[in-house]
């Protein structure tokens, strides 16, 4: 910890939790179902990034181009706090249809925003089956959703953010201002 | 707009889309950004996003208008949103009820959006200060003086095929007095930082003080089009005109019109724009509305994403005030 209180985790250790991730991932493919990995925008495009370079290095038959989502017009909180920036916006370059698709995100917390990305991809089409892969599982889950595969399991309090920087492959843990 | 800008809500975000006039760069580069959100939405077999579920959105329409009406509900509906097409042209206003009664009877049917087409200036502006605070009100025209939708969606096609404004050459040609487009346009141009913005047309439809908006008459559209990247021809709005402030139309053709020979003279890779409906062979050949540098349909289509930005930004930031203040 820093002497802002802030804890970074340094890229060594955030490419040895991305590491881990494959072995655990590749035991959920099987050989009849085409695979495609899609990133939830931000965070989880770059960890989807790397992801799926990977394992194309390790000769998985996957989608060439990582899907992108932007969930902001499928959140939960339209309601409470209006429309979140819109952070590009989504990209599916690819036939969801019958898929087996890998859904990627830097951080799994509430669920919320699995909810919005799963229903969002449904309006391009029905996958033969969604897997959830994170970088970084947290308390406070909300919904029954839960990561298939997970990097590292974090104990942060709820008001305490976990940021990954894609520039640095580093994840810093401090309290929220 | 004045001070009292009724555009904006106490927390000083936008609650109200009636002129562009009032709004800076940033807001305007908010919903383009957003509107290229949803343009992605359009391209996919499922057109709808579940995001105002439950609001219902009037469209108030008393200037018949089917390409504008459409837009807004065909955005509305895939912002899944419920759509009430109220036709005032033909309805109880006919009957003597005052524009305020029936506000309020479409305030008492629980609705939490007004679009207002309206032949008058300042119609929407009117309705804007009189609605309850929970309503946001969207201009879809009013009169000779905006149409702050179709400018936006003219920006968002200008900047998918140009990228950034500060380069670019811009033509507005025809009817700039009576163009509530016109008035538009050339707001958002000026804001969104464009090199050049030129006028041209006959004496008649160009005001004079134009100039002090930001943009140079040109004498003959000739020299006016030399080096344009866009060209942005207008509708004679007959309608509007109260005397004959042109010939003919044959003669408008003749001078203003956009033929194939005049086009030659814009940049090869100039585009051509047009708000609709088009007079073909009056302000535009009809091979040249056809032909491959136009983009007059892809506005059309560009105009449902960036009604759906509008929409969800200023419908959101009504959900932000209803938090700041309970």
């Amino acid at each position: 910890m820093n002497e802002t209180g802030t804890t970074v985790f340094d890229t060594q250790t955030v490419n040895s939790w991305l590491d881990g991730m494959l072995a655990p991932l590749m035991q959920l493919f099987d050989e009849q179902t085409p695979i495609a990995l899609i990133g939830i925008r931000r965070g989880g495009v770059d960890v989807g990034t790397h992801l799926l370079a990977e394992l194309k290095a390790q000769g998985v038959a996957v989608e060439e181009e990582l899907g992108e989502l932007n969930i902001a017009f499928y959140r939960d909180d339209f309601s409470s706090v209006g429309l979140h920036p819109v952070v590009g916006p989504s990209q599916v370059p690819f036939d969801i249809e019958d898929k087996h698709i890998v859904l990627v995100d830097d951080v799994l917390g509430t669920g919320r925003t699995v909810r919005a990305a799963m229903n969002e991809i449904f309006d391009y089409g029905r996958p033969a089956k969604i897997t959830l892969a994170v970088l970084v599982e947290r308390q406070g889950h909300e919904l029954p959703i839960r990561a298939d595969v997970v990097g590292h399991s974090l104990d942060v309090g709820k008001n305490e953010y976990i940021d990954l920087d894609a520039s640095t492959m580093q994840v810093s843990v401090g309290k929220k201002s | 707009m004045s001070l009292a800008d009724p555009q904006f809500n106490a927390l000083g975000e936008l609650h109200h889309f009636i002129d562009i006039d009032g709004l800076d760069k940033s807001l305007l580069t908010q919903i383009l950004d957003t509107a290229e959100g949803f343009a992605g939405v359009n391209d996919r077999t499922i057109k709808n996003v579940p995001l105002l579920r439950g609001k219902t959105v009037a469209n108030l329409f008393f200037e018949n208008s089917t390409r504008t009406r459409t837009a807004f509900e065909l955005a509305a509906k895939r912002l899944s949103a419920d759509v009430l097409n109220v036709d005032l042209v033909t309805s109880s206003t006919n009957k003597g009820e005052s524009l305020l009664d029936t506000l309020h009877v479409l305030e008492a049917l629980q609705c939490d959006m007004f679009v207002v087409r309206h032949g008058e200036s300042g119609a929407a502006h009117f309705i804007a200060r009189h609605v309850s605070p929970s309503i946001n009100v969207i201009n879809g025209g009013d009169g000779q003086h905006s149409h702050p939708t179709q400018g936006m969606l003219d920006m968002f096609t200008i900047r998918r095929h140009k990228g950034d404004f500060s380069n670019l050459c811009v033509v507005l040609i025809g009817d700039i007095r009576h163009s509530r487009v016109a008035r538009s346009d050339i707001s958002a141009l000026v804001k969104l930082g464009t090199g050049e913005v030129r006028v041209v047309g006959p004496r008649t439809l160009v005001p004079s003080d134009v100039e002090s908006l930001g943009v140079t008459i040109f004498p003959t559209l000739e020299k006016a089009l030399v080096g344009a990247d866009v060209i942005m021809g207008l509708r004679l709005q007959k309608e509007r005109m109260r005397t004959a402030t042109v010939p003919s139309s044959g003669e408008f053709y003749r001078t203003y019109g956009l033929s194939p020979e005049r086009l030659a003279l814009a940049k090869p890779d100039a585009l051509i724009m047009h708000p609709g409906p088009t007079n073909r062979g009056v302000e535009i050949a009809g091979s040249v509305a056809d032909g491959k540098q136009s983009v007059i349909l892809e506005q059309v289509t560009y105009g449902i994403a960036v009604r759906m930005a509008v929409m969800s930004i200023v419908m959101g930031n009504a959900t932000n005030l209803r938090r700041a203040q309970s």
